[in-house]
């Protein structure tokens, strides 16, 4: 199967060790990678900011970048929501509406696409750590993807996930929103951090490198012995040896 | 509102300094979240209810002005007086208007929002009339002096302790904070109420077209006494919240007290067909319906008409994790949570309340679990595309955007940006961790660590490995 690979701004950039993680899962499940080099940001925080003009040049040129692909990757729920929110954002263009139902209609989250296109829920990952689980409000909410990482999650050999108390509460990124409103967004990760304490994990992991960005940046700048790992660095823990790969020790 | 700071980060920090709040709030949100949750369960398609629901409330909205005319024909068939009110003025006016015809002294109110919404009691103890309020909620913020921090629930940001607190200086001895004692004590406070009150004043949950009639949903049977006692009954409602015959207000009941706390019904459902009429035990002798506009009309047709779907059910407020840590007042406004961040700008425009639009991380709680499907995120981000272009966001916003627009929608700008990423960030960087930041970035680092870009980046190591490896096979 061919897929195109979409990275993400954020993994682009900052978790660079994420992406290659998901893109060699993906080859041990038997895919055609490939990565169109003209790809940019998705656009969302110009979009969630009301900025919808700058949002639209961005769209169009996502959407003739990806306009080749078989199927459309990434390893983010909120990133994937946002390719799908095009159609929102061509109402009344009718030309671009088309090619943008179309974009959303091939992409996929990484976990999403391991589940419910190649089928697959074992991807015979190992990693020995007992783990909790961050669920991310855009993919469950706006992509509706639920059950896919718990899935994956539940195969891999080692790991035990405790549920997280409050799973449903955002954890106060909201992109833009975790730079104007910090005081608001300040209680919501001190809230979700100490949920995560109550499930005495060693590891937290996650399927949007935002919400760990954030959740993770707050452990760091508290200094608690959390380590925070997105789900593609977790199911390609099967060649390495024992023990976390932290997401920032990880992206040399 | 009394002792609230004036801006919206002022309220913020009196909301996040206050630790009764800061208990109170969750604790409650827990609970009517789980009861919203455990009643969609037992439900088994709340789905379908809710496309249902939409439904009844959306095609209610297209025909408005039709069921409002069906409506008031038949509440004067009942008997009845329809006032229709286009301001909160007009409506305060209608009542005070009534209240002097009628000789009145003193008023007994069950809870209304919109009555909060016109600041009646405000106007009413103006005019030398005694206002009280008779929910329970409702009678402890009017003591506390404040006004109602949630939809359904107006003293949620209130311990039991601070309420025994209130209610001992009323009672001019020590309650202890027991529920029993307290509630036995309001009851016996308001019961005197009741029956010396001359005008009676409700909102109305619903209204239904077809018969002329007022239903009031509750729990604790003083919506039925502030009807039935007083010689007057004046009820209050916002023009958009009818439904067209008893088929619809099945639907809608059944979806307004599952999403509001989890019960199948309330433990009262009042409904008035107007005045006394003869042979009746009890009931007012004189019905005054008001109708108020107050600006929904202005957003009938726009891009946020969804908005007047809301049948003020509560249930954004108890998902929201924004609401949960700052509770209502904050907000400033008279609706809070994310409902109230989205009618409020709309009644009063952005000026005063900018920030509102941006109190929300767009986490969709909200509009997953909203019963008539109004999609609250999205009309958040409609505000801010609103504010940007009529000039609400500061010139440095602007042209951030402005800049991440170009870039994005140009690949090899952004391609060099990306690679240039690490090396740039060197001067803030210590040990790959950047724990102060310039400009936007400080708001980030304030108080969380950002990473530092990598060294490579995705893009620069596929162009090495892939394409390398493409060559070498």
């Amino acid at each position: 199967m061919k897929i195109s690979f979409f990275v993400t701004c954020l993994a682009d950039v900052f978790y660079p060790g994420v992406a290659k993680d998901a893109v060699e899962v993906l080859e041990r499940l038997g895919c055609e990678v490939e990565f169109p080099q003209a790809q940019t940001c998705c656009g969302q925080p110009a979009y969630n900011s009301g900025y919808h003009k700058e949002t639209k040049n961005i769209a169009r040129h996502m959407i003739e970048t990806f306009a080749g692909a078989e199927y459309v990757v990434t390893p983010s729920g909120s990133c994937a929501a946002m390719l799908h929110d095009y159609v929102k954002l061509f109402e009344d263009e009718p030309e671009w509406l088309e090619k943008a139902r179309v974009l959303a209609a091939k992409t996929y989250e990484f976990t999403q696409f391991i589940v419910e296109v190649l089928r697959v829920e074992d991807v015979g990952a190992a990693f020995r750590a007992n783990a909790t689980y961050h669920r991310s409000c855009h993919m469950t909410r706006l992509l509706g993807v639920k059950e896919a990482p718990m899935k994956l999650l539940e195969h891999v050999e080692g790991l035990r996930v405790t549920p997280l108390p409050n799973a449903h509460d955002c954890c106060g990124f909201g992109g833009t929103f975790s730079v104007k409103m910090v005081p608001i967004s300040e209680q919501m990760v001190d809230e979700k951090i100490r949920h995560i304490e109550e499930t005495d994990a060693e590891v937290l992991i996650g399927a949007d490198c935002g919400c760990l960005m954030n959740i993770g940046g707050r452990i760091n700048r508290k200094g608690k012995p959390i380590k925070v790992m997105h789900i593609a660095q977790v199911l390609n823990h099967s060649k390495r040896e024992g023990g976390g790969s932290y997401a920032d020790e990880n992206r040399e | 509102m009394s002792g609230q700071p004036i801006t919206f980060f002022g309220r913020v920090e009196k909301a996040l300094g206050d630790e009764q709040l800061r208990k109170a709030v969750p604790f409650t949100q827990d609970r009517l979240r789980a009861g919203r949750f455990q009643a969609a369960d037992e439900l088994g398609n709340i789905e379908e209810w809710r496309d249902l629901a939409a439904q009844i409330r959306a095609h209610t909205l297209e025909n408005l002005d039709s069921y409002l005319e069906q409506l008031a024909l038949n509440v004067e068939k009942n008997g009845g007086y329809v006032h229709f009110a286009s301001t909160a003025a007009d409506a305060v006016n209608h009542v005070l208007r009534i209240a002097q015809e009628k000789n009145a002294r003193s008023v007994v109110k069950s809870k209304s929002m919109v009555s909060e919404e016109i600041h009646l009691n405000k106007h009413l103890e103006a005019q030398g009339l005694r206002v009280i309020e008779s929910d329970l909620g409702e009678y402890i913020i009017q003591l506390a002096k404040e006004t109602p921090s949630h939809l359904i629930a107006p003293a949620i940001h209130k311990t039991r302790a601070q309420v025994a607190e209130l209610f001992s200086e009323v009672a001019g001895r020590a309650l202890s904070d027991e529920t029993e004692v307290l509630c036995q004590f309001a009851r016996e406070e308001l019961r005197r109420e009741f029956l010396e009150a001359d005008i009676g004043i409700s909102g109305c949950n619903f209204a239904v077209a077809e018969s002329g009639s007022i239903v009031l949903i509750s729990n604790e049977g003083n919506a039925r006494l502030t009807t039935t006692l007083p010689k007057v009954h004046i009820a209050i409602m916002g023009m958009e919240r009818l439904v067209p015959t008893w088929s619809e207000l099945d639907i809608v009941v059944s979806m307004l007290t599952r999403s509001a706390t989890g019960q199948k019904i309330s433990v009262y459902m009042t409904v008035m067909s107007g005045p006394r009429r003869r042979g009746d035990i009890d009931g007012p002798e004189e019905f005054h319906l008001i109708v108020l506009d107050n600006g929904r009309s202005d957003i009938l047709g726009t891009a946020y008409q969804e908005v007047l779907k809301c049948i003020r059910c509560g249930a954004c407020l108890n998902v929201c994790p924004v609401y949960r840590h700052i509770g209502g007042h904050a907000y400033g406004g008279v609706y809070s949570g994310p409902i109230g961040a989205v009618l409020t700008p709309l009644f009063e425009g952005y000026e005063e309340w900018k920030e509102l639009p941006y109190s929300s991380s767009l986490c969709g709680a909200c509009t997953e679990v909203c019963p008539v499907k109004i999609p609250l995120h999205d009309l958040l981000i409609e505000h801010r595309k609103d504010e940007v272009e009529q000039g609400h966001v500061s010139w440095q916003e602007k042209f951030a955007f402005k800049v991440f627009g170009y870039l994005t929608s140009h690949p090899s700008l952004y391609d060099k940006a990306v690679r240039t990423g690490h090396v740039a960030t060197g001067w803030l960087a210590k040990e790959g961790v950047i724990e102060k930041g310039p400009g936007l970035l400080a708001g980030w680092t304030s108080i969380r660590d950002l990473p530092r870009p990598a060294k490579q980046s995705f893009r620069e190591w596929w162009k090495q490995e892939k394409e390398g490896r493409g060559r070498d096979n």
